[in-house]
């Protein structure tokens, strides 16, 4: 029987955070890999970190070639992110090689071949027993040499040679202007091709990394954002975090109660919210709510703010009745202050995620969201936002994310595109009547919980955010702010009146009752009366036949002996 | 390790080859009539195979076969292939006929 199941192609993981999850578990083994970036795109870091973690963490040794930096630079340079590059090559593990190439130092007399390039290669693979090679900018290769098709068929000859060899390779290259590589390099190494972006938009740099090609195996197909930072090159991975995370049924109060009884008792735990409004709606007091009743509930939380320093906010808050600084001061709110221009949005992203690390919070606040438009697109925000969803979810920490609508706009339209990936989404807006402004909120959704359709009047006072209940015109309009006042005045007042009449029938009934009592009165007095005479009459009568019998009596009695006395 | 053609001279040569392959055998040719014809009796000539000798390739940052390094008069210059091409040779080395 033959097995009918395809080989599936080997890995090799690369250990570069996010980047086998994109790739399907890595590199593809023994092979090599092209690595194409601009200029400071992260090309040496990503070919370094994959020979350093084959070493520190699957066993595989390798070696280094460097075209460009000396070994000396390389650890300067990237001995920060921890990597002890000299213990490495003294243990024998790891082999840097520094070829310098100086074009001018070459005169080119004849045919030749690269054997000594090869033979330095072999000797530094065979002293390490290495199993992953980096060839970190070969286009020096390419410029150091004038003889182009000496140098194709040996950059070929290179690759079937490590092939040959096993040897998981990475080998990196400038990109060219119009095309992926400045030598067309891509003609000779098809199995996997990966393409670094370093884009400045909005002045800021943006790292983005894509797989352009993978034969035989899937892989993610965006491009993700990458960042370099203290940690080393990490790729953040849309779907990272999956789907798979953990839900709770835990529902969490919002901290206010007529809040909670629009979601029919609140949002659940680790679940998005998102407040959206217009200028001065009253996101931030929201979120300083939600961020009170959190704390109440002995949570700690984080407050990314990109528009106001921590003090500001606290101060601010406490004129409507929250007193933030307790909970800083407890330990349990830690605020982050900083500008959305300050970084690019995977630098914020990692920030981000080092700051979850580092506090492992329950809840946190983004304030707001749409700090970054200013530099940003939207589509960028929402690939920003999922991943940080994602890292949210994937640890159960509830968030909040205000963002900020313009006048101009629909409320509704310009949060859409973040708005689907949140599970609540609150609407503020201001609502303008009776030449009065006043705040509304609303649920726009959500996901899984019964919630109140209605519009709700949200007040701020000192002591906190109140919604009140609304009121409908006979238009069905909503009633804000005085005119919400007077129609309750209205209301109170027809009340009032209702209850006047109601009284003055009242009364009217009472008097009535009365006459008619006292016409029963005194027809039971004319009848006692008549009863009376009857009664004394009778009476009269009884007596006088009394007096007949005992007057007979008596004469019987004179008469001597009566019927009574002959039997005695 | 090589073949001292003469010892009474002002020019020290290298030739790094990879193996007896026809290239190897073609460079050495194209070397000694060079030497013989320009500058006969006054150059010293070493041919090292660099792959019978593990480490000397890189001791010598040694890329491309065969590799002819000019160490002596300074300054040191590298002409690579197989010295087919006589003028890129003599003017690329900067190895002029000598003034006699």
């Amino acid at each position: 029987m033959t097995n009918l199941a395809l080989p599936s192609l080997e890995k090799s993981a690369t250990g570069i955070a996010g980047f086998d999850d994109i790739s399907g578990g890595g590199l593809p083994r023994g092979r090599p890999t092209l690595l194409a970036g601009h200029a400071g795109s992260g090309k040496t870091l990503f070919a370094l970190e994959f020979v350093l973690h084959g070493i520190e963490k699957f066993n595989e040794p390798g070696v280094f070639v460097s075209f460009e930096e000396t070994p000396e630079e390389l650890a300067v340079n990237f001995g920060s992110l921890g990597f002890d590059l000299f213990r490495h090559q003294a243990e024998k593990r790891l082999r840097i090689l520094h070829i310098n190439l100086d074009p001018q130092e070459l005169i080119e007399a004849g045919e030749y071949d690269l054997d000594g390039l090869f033979l330095r290669l072999g000797a530094a693979i065979d002293a390490t027993g290495a199993r992953r090679i980096a060839l970190d900018a070969v286009e020096n290769l390419f410029s150091a040499f004038a003889d182009l098709r000496i140098l194709r068929a040996e950059f070929r000859r290179l690759m079937d040679w490590l092939k040959s060899k096993g040897i998981t390779a990475v080998v990196t290259t400038e990109r060219g202007t119009d095309t992926l590589t400045r030598h067309g390099l891509e003609e000779y190494i098809a199995d996997c091709v990966v393409a670094l972006d370093n884009r400045i938009e909005g002045q800021l740099a943006t790292r983005r990394l894509r797989i352009v090609k993978y034969r035989g195996s899937s892989h993610g197909c965006d491009e993700y954002p990458f960042v370099l930072d203290r940690a080393g090159f990490s790729v953040i991975p849309i779907t990272s975090a999956g789907m798979a995370y953990a839900v709770s049924t835990e529902r969490l109060s919002s901290g206010c109660a007529s809040l909670d009884e629009m979601l029919s008792g609140g949002f659940f735990r680790g679940s998005s919210l998102l407040v959206s409004g217009t200028s001065g709606t009253g996101k931030s007091s929201i979120s300083a709510q939600v961020v009170d009743a959190a704390c109440r509930r002995g949570e700690r939380c984080l407050y990314i703010a990109f528009e106001e320093s921590a003090d500001q906010i606290e101060r601010n808050m406490a004129s409507i009745g929250f007193d933030l600084a307790q909970w800083r001061q407890a330990g349990l709110l830690r605020f982050h202050a900083t500008r959305a221009s300050s970084n690019g949005l995977e630098t914020h992203l990692a920030m981000l995620t080092g700051l979850v690390n580092e506090c492992q919070p329950q809840m946190v606040i983004i304030d707001p969201i749409t700090a970054f438009n200013v530099s940003t697109d939207e589509e960028r925000i929402k690939t920003m936002l999922v991943r940080a969803v994602d890292l949210f979810k994937s640890r159960g920490i509830t968030s909040l994310f205000t963002a900020l609508t313009y006048g101009g706009d629909a409320p509704e339209a310009t949060s859409v595109a973040i708005s689907s990936l949140v599970d609540v989404w609150l609407l503020l807006r201001n609502l303008e009547s009776a030449g009065e402004r006043t705040r509304g909120l609303y649920v726009c959704k959500a996901r899984g919980i019964a919630h109140s359709n209605q519009i709700r009047e949200f007040m701020l006072s000192e002591t906190g955010i109140r919604l009140m209940d609304v009121l409908l015109d006979a238009e069905g309009r909503i009633l804000t702010g005085s005119a919400r006042l007077l129609r309750q005045r209205l209301d109170e007042n027809e009340a009032q009146i209702r209850s006047a009449a109601a009284a003055r029938r009242r009364a009217k009934l009472e008097d009535r009752r009365r006459v008619v009592e006292t016409k029963i009165a005194a027809i039971r007095s004319e009848f006692e009366e008549e009863l009376h005479a009857l009664s004394e009459e009778l009476e009269q009568e009884h007596t006088s036949s009394d007096q007949t019998t005992r007057t007979l009596a008596e004469l019987a009695a004179r008469r001597g002996r009566t019927s009574d006395g002959n039997k005695s | 390790m090589g073949a001292s053609v003469d010892t009474n001279t002002s020019y020290l040569l290298k030739l790094f080859v990879a193996g007896d392959s026809s290239r190897t055998g073609l460079a050495v040719a194209n070397l000694r009539h060079i030497c013989e014809d320009e500058f006969p009796g006054c150059y010293e000539l070493v041919i090292i195979d660099v792959l019978r000798h593990p480490g000397i390739a890189e001791e010598n940052k040694i890329l491309a076969a065969p590799t002819l390094i000019k160490e002596r008069p300074l300054p040191v210059r590298r002409i690579i292939g197989d010295l087919s091409d006589k003028e890129k040779v003599l003017t690329g080395i900067g190895l002029l006929p000598p003034q006699r």
